[in-house]
């Protein structure tokens, strides 16, 4: 609570910065490094909330978003995401299947590590191995789970062949899932990490700071900057004081008050990232109340998704279809859009018998947006005749809680292909199913979509799955958040990429004018 | 009772102190929701994951046995490794301790001067301007808590007049390294006990001025300055002395609201970040630092009020 009140407290005062601010606003006119073309040199300082003294440069271990923007910075993947979420190769330069979809052969190009010796077949394996170690407990061990490691192997230095356990069309995702990095062969100590990433590894004061410099050999050409090095502020207003003083270029993660508040100041530049995060309330469906199709149905026809958004996401996003990943690769567009309809809602709820029903919302300061959003709907859902109660939980174990206790609480979700998604938390076997939806037909849509090599085919049925969560599922998806980030007007080349994409985060493409 | 009777005695005490500090520490982290475990599982709590991460980090062993064996660690130096980071948790104190150790004696070592001059020139000047100005001024700053005034002195000094640099974003743990980083922290930390101590020690050099032995020696013929400084002064900072260590307990908490705005990243910021990833090894070598701090910098206050003015020390 404390933090809590802190941050609310912050917000507050934003304000006074401003105002203190603005006199100076009338500088020469806004010239950004944007217009002008990439340029060479230069120390890029990013700022990011991080994870205190607890942070690790392990690329496995990766969990938090600065974990993740310097893993890309000094390692690769095989593939990683596009803006679409589709799959791009990185490492690998290609790949194919078999007829049957259970064997990939994957093809490396030619990239080095920053001790000089080539990636190899073996390194590739070798990493895969360690994450998938059934002794220990990486994160990406459940999405390595298809990969038959055994029959695996490397057949040159540069081909690597995955015997899967069962058909899988969709290998690619697996390959550019987060934090399946490659690292060279039998790799354990990362106190000075060694990668085959655009920056090589200076210096590291955990909770801190990172120093990176770059890797004048990397395969994809070699990054603008001479220096990359990361910085920690937990504290948003701290990062943009910083960025306002001229300590660092690069601010992750604004809210979208401080982006209006400096709108038109020449001293900062937003650039939005859209389609970064989903936004949804998730119902159980394995028990009272929302096991009732009925009520479900009113639930998604009393929320006023465009209030969310507007209130919430301060306007930074757009309002959500009940459906994962809006923009993404498979999204289906096709299926109309839901709109309020608060006559139906409360004739729904009086035919469920609910009318008055005493219901409890679960919510936690767990993610930003999340304790605001839980008290608009709390509003939306009482106008429905509900009787609602906003519980407020631990942060720190929130995700654990609401698995299994509880039976409507606040969701949030980044970027992850539709595919993963699915896999992940909408499958009977699903091991984070929070909304308990277990269909054998869903399942089987499942395996039928990932065992058709034909795109137009799969595509088919992800819409066919899609259109059964959007009519009887339990997450009501009422926004996709866009995620800000501040730079000063020295930056250019940040791209609008979703949050876990590739172009996200990602600095070997930026310059400093 | 003699002066090293009564340290030894507090001292005893305060190792008992400490190690029940630590006991309560423990027991409290084990009470709070979840564990390393379920926090490391973050946004994907797969059961069997954080079964196997809980299994890693030993975590499944009975809480009895993880504090004797952090005790037994303790005899042998060893205060234990993060659960999360694995690195050793004597290294995580030096590492913020720096930072904090650095801002709290530079307070220290302005604050005391300050406020004894200040509590003394108002005390001498009992009733007039100077001295209706410095209270107001002091019961008015005092007021203002230490996270408004670092945000309103950021906006000014930093932003708008780009006097100091607004936090200490990017320097090493030597802040000394940068001092202009050093200014507005020190501001804040110095506004609320310059007030305080001040208004002690004003409050005790009155008391002091007014007795019957400052009388006794301006009757013998002493100089007002000497019996102001050598008689009445020692009187009246005793019960500042105490109050001063009070201070020091409170900056070495690392004054987490200051630590926050300016981006230092000191043993507050590290209890905070401990405790919200249930890091028990880094909470508990916190809790001891802090415990150890505390019943020195008392025990310390304590004797030398026991010297100062042996009538206010002796009870206790």
């Amino acid at each position: 609570m404390h933090s809590l009140n802190r941050r609310a407290f912050l917000g507050a005062t934003a304000g006074l910065s401003a105002a203190l601010l603005t006199g100076c606003g009338s500088g020469p006119a806004t010239g950004t490094a944007a217009t002008g073309g990439p340029r060479k040199g230069g120390r890029l300082r990013v700022a990011f909330a991080g994870g205190g003294a607890q942070e690790t440069l392990d690329p496995h271990l990766s969990n938090l978003f600065v974990e993740a923007s310097r893993s890309k910075a000094m390692f690769d993947k095989l593939a990683d995401y596009g803006p679409d979420l589709s799959v791009r190769p990185r490492l690998a330069e290609r790949w194919e299947a078999d007829a049957g979809l259970t064997t990939w052969r994957v093809t490396l190009r030619q990239a080095g590590f920053h001790n000089g010796k080539p990636v190899r077949a073996a390194d590739v394996l070798s990493s895969y191995a360690r994450i998938a170690d059934p002794a220990r407990a990486f994160r990406a061990k459940t999405t390595l789970a298809v990969i038959d490691l055994k029959r695996s192997r490397a057949v040159d230095d540069r081909t690597v062949e995955f015997a899967l356990k069962q058909p899988f069309a969709e290998f690619p995702n697996v390959l550019a899932a987060f934090g399946v990095f490659i690292v060279p062969e039998g790799t354990e100590d990362f106190t000075r990490p060694v990668g085959s990433g655009p920056f090589s590894f200076v210096s590291f004061e955990p909770g801190r700071s990172l120093l990176l410099k770059r890797n004048a050999d990397y395969w994809e050409g070699a990054p603008h900057v001479d220096e990359l090095q990361y910085l920690i502020s937990n504290e948003e207003s701290a990062r943009v004081n910083a960025l306002l003083g001229g300590q660092v270029d690069y601010a992750h993660d604004i809210t979208a008050t401080t982006a209006r508040t400096y709108q038109g100041n020449d001293r900062l530049a937003v650039t939005r990232l859209t389609n970064s995060g989903m936004q949804a309330f998730a119902m159980k469906l394995d028990r009272a109340p929302f096991n009732d199709p009925g009520l479900r149905e009113a639930m998604f026809l009393l929320a006023d998704r465009g209030q969310l958004v507007d209130t919430v996401l301060a306007g930074a996003g757009q309002v959500g279809n009940d459906l994962f990943g809006r923009g993404y690769q498979y999204y289906a567009e096709e299926i109309p859009q839901r709109t309020r309809d608060l006559e139906k809602a409360k004739w729904l709820v009086e035919k469920a018998g609910a009318k008055g029903m005493k219901i409890q919302l679960d919510t936690s300061a767990a993610a930003s947006g999340f304790v605001e959003s839980a008290s608009v709907f709390a509003d939306q859902m009482r106008q429905a005749g509900l009787d609602v109660n906003v519980a407020m939980g631990n942060k720190d174990t929130y995700w654990k809680d609401i698995l299994d206790k509880g039976s409507l609480c606040c969701f949030r979700s980044g970027a992850m292909p539709i595919e993963t998604h699915f896999a992940q938390r909408l499958l009977s076997t699903s091991t984070v199913n929070v909304t308990k939806w277990k269909r054998p037909e869903f399942d089987a849509l499942y395996t039928k979509a990932v065992s058709l090599a034909d795109e137009k085919a799969r595509r088919d049925v992800y819409a066919e799955m899609q259109r059964m969560q959007h009519a009887e599922g339990g997450y009501l998806v009422w926004g996709f958040a866009d995620w800000l980030v501040a730079t000063s007007p020295r930056v250019g080349g940040i791209a609008d990429a979703p949050a876990n994409t590739l172009d996200w985060a990602r600095f070997d493409k930026v310059w400093l004018a | 009772m003699s002066l090293p009777r009564y340290a030894a005695r507090r001292l005893l005490l305060g190792l008992a102190q400490i190690l029940a500090v630590t006991a309560l520490v423990f027991v409290l982290t084990e009470a709070l929701p979840g564990d390393a475990a379920v926090v490391l599982a973050g946004d994907t709590p797969d059961p069997e994951r954080i079964e196997r991460i809980r299994r890693e980090l030993g975590l499944d062993r009975p809480a009895p046995v993880r504090y004797a064996d952090w005790l037994l660690g303790l005899l042998r130096g060893d205060l234990g490794s993060s659960l999360t980071a694995g690195r050793p948790v004597t290294g995580f104190l030096a590492d913020a301790g720096g930072p904090t150790v650095q801002l709290a004696a530079i307070t220290l070592l302005l604050l005391v001067p300050l406020a004894v001059a200040v509590g003394v020139v108002a005390a001498v000047r009992e009733g007039r301007l100077l001295d209706r100005a410095l209270t107001s001024v002091g019961i008015g700053l005092y007021s203002v808590p230490e996270f408004a005034l670092a945000v309103m002195l950021v906006a000014l000094f930093a932003l708008r007049l780009g006097w100091f640099p607004p936090t200490a974003v990017g320097v090493g743990p030597n802040l000394l390294a940068q001092p202009a980083v050093l200014v507005l922290p020190l501001l804040v930390l110095l506004a609320r006990p310059i007030c305080s101590i001040s208004r002690l020690v004003r409050a005790g050099m009155i008391d002091a001025l007014r007795s019957d032995y400052v009388r006794h020696a301006l009757r013998l013929g002493l100089s007002v300055r000497r019996v102001r400084l050598a008689h009445a002064l020692p009187n009246a900072v005793a019960p500042a002395v105490q109050q001063l260590a009070r201070t020091t307990d409170w900056l070495l908490g690392g004054v987490i609201a200051v630590e926050a705005v300016f981006v230092i990243p000191g043993l507050g910021t590290s209890l905070v970040s401990a405790v919200s990833a249930r890091d028990i090894p880094v909470i508990q070598g916190l809790a001891l630092v802090f415990a150890a701090t505390t019943v020195t910098v008392n025990l310390v206050a304590d004797v030398v009020a026991f010297r100062l003015a042996p009538r206010a020390g002796g009870a206790t």
